[in-house]
């Protein structure tokens, strides 16, 4: 097995326009940076974006939506130290928010990874964010149904990845990934370093291979912070 | 009337004063990140943060940053021994399983019942929740730390809020500039005022009727 493909520009070639795309990531931390330029470079427009935040400053998911190629993003916070790309279409109304409180956001990508199409929290109760929602009692308390999120595609940054797809990540890199390898049907993967299969220790496999799709070695990868402080422009 | 009132400082000194050794506490973003400063001598309490850490220390020097080890605020931290890092379904399994001891987070408003508004003033600009409204569940304890008034002077402990609601029936104690104040069956029961301002004073800037159950103790904080 070997899940290793040769390009990011070949990686994302398969997203077609309209697809719903999650990609990793929170604030500065585990942004696949290379696979969303290449998805820039590709083209493909229409897009939902499933992400905790919707882009800072030029580059990355930003870059996307200034490029024109989002229609509507999933996410908890739109806000940023630069939102100016977000802020922009939205309040021109050119791009569609869903807002999703974090923890709820986090539990529908699960949820939809592990096939439960719904589930019931206490998040967002009596707020103008559970408006339409069904609720239902439970021993006494009210509680929101909220619904399973799935993906066509996952963009996802890893440290380590084997081939046959298993990853570690970096510290907070993490956030939103593991969960998005599973709720994605087609899930793609950068990662800093690929080794053979066996060379993770199985006991610190944090995302089992049989998640991920397909990977592709960027070593050293931009990190999102780094670029927004440096003011950097995509493309 | 009078001038004095807590400095910033001081309320996250009081907070901090009621977080025993060995809690778990999540801080709000901003002003209640202040109360990881005041832990008392001998006391521990573990850190976590949305993102996915628990046992994070402060910020690492201006050079020594790394950028993937941020926290819900996105500023850079570091890690004190017996971290560890988890995907964000853990992290907030953790906030809405019960999990944590203490939430500490700031409001615009705070009503008697336990009504928070935290997350925004109306309806115009772009919405953004982040992970407010899922802590408001969950924690042992949710408490706000605020000033007692806005910077017009209107009260902020209210009798219902007309900001849009981060959560219902949510808040436990509320650390102000002026007092400390539970919030017990549905109404405010005054615990703690500064021993400068009266009983009427402070009642007048509070919009909800401020109840009396026990002696109320002299709010005494050091200068910060």
């Amino acid at each position: 097995m070997d899940k290793t493909i040769p390009s990011a520009a070949a990686a994302v070639a398969q997203i077609p326009d309209g697809a719903v795309v999650m990609i990793g990531g929170f604030g500065g931390a585990g942004a696949p940076i290379e696979l969303i330029h290449a998805l820039i470079d590709h083209g493909a427009k229409d897009l939902t974006v499933v992400n905790n935040n919707a882009g800072n400053g030029r580059i990355g998911i930003a870059a996307m939506i200034d490029a024109g190629l989002v229609a509507k993003m999933i996410c908890s916070f739109p806000r940023s130290s630069d939102p100016r790309a977000f802020n922009e279409k939205y309040l021109a109304g050119e791009i569609e928010l869903e807002l999703v409180p974090q923890g709820t956001l986090a539990e529908r990508i699960r949820a939809g990874g592990a096939g439960i199409p719904g589930f019931y929290t206490p998040t967002g109760v009596g707020t103008e964010l559970a408006i339409g929602k069904p609720t239902c009692d439970f021993d006494g308390r009210t509680y929101l149904q909220e619904r399973w999120l799935k993906a066509d595609f996952a963009l996802i940054k890893a440290e380590q990845a084997d081939r046959h797809g298993n990853l570690t990540y970096n510290k907070t890199a993490r956030n939103f990934s593991p969960l998005m390898c599973a709720a994605a049907q087609t899930t793609i993967v950068q990662a800093s370093q690929i080794v053979e299969a066996g060379m993770i220790d199985p006991e610190h496999v944090i995302t089992p291979g049989l998640f991920v799709d397909q990977i592709i070695e960027i070593p050293n990868p931009q990190q999102e912070e780094l670029l927004i402080r440096a003011e950097a422009v995509y493309p | 009337m009078t001038d004095h009132k807590l400095s910033n400082a001081q309320i996250a000194w009081r907070a901090a004063q009621d977080i025993h050794d060995g809690a778990y506490v999540n801080l709000g973003i901003g002003f209640p990140e202040k109360v990881a400063q005041y832990q008392p001598e001998g006391r521990q309490a573990i850190f976590h943060t949305e993102n996915g850490i628990l046992g994070f220390g402060p910020s690492p020097a201006a050079g020594q940053e790394d950028w993937d080890l941020i926290n819900a605020g996105k500023r850079a931290v570091t890690l004190n021994p017996g971290a560890s890092f988890f995907h964000h379904a853990d992290s907030f399994a953790m906030v809405r399983g019960g999990h944590l001891d203490v939430a500490i987070l700031g409001a615009y408003q705070v009503a008697q019942n336990g009504d928070l508004a935290n997350w925004r003033v109306g309806a115009k600009g772009v919405p953004a929740v982040g992970g407010a409204m899922d802590l408001v569940h969950g924690a042992k304890r949710v408490a706000v730390i605020t000033d007692h008034v806005t910077k017009d002077g209107a009260p902020k402990l209210v009798e219902k809020c007309i900001f849009p609601l981060t959560g219902l029936a949510c808040v436990t104690r509320v650390y102000t500039s002026l007092a400390v104040v539970d919030i017990e069956g549905g109404r405010f029961v005054l615990r703690e005022k500064l021993p400068q301002i009266s009983l009427e004073d402070l009642q007048n800037l509070t919009d909800a009727e401020l109840h009396i159950t026990d002696p109320v103790i002299d709010l005494i904080t050091p200068e910060l």
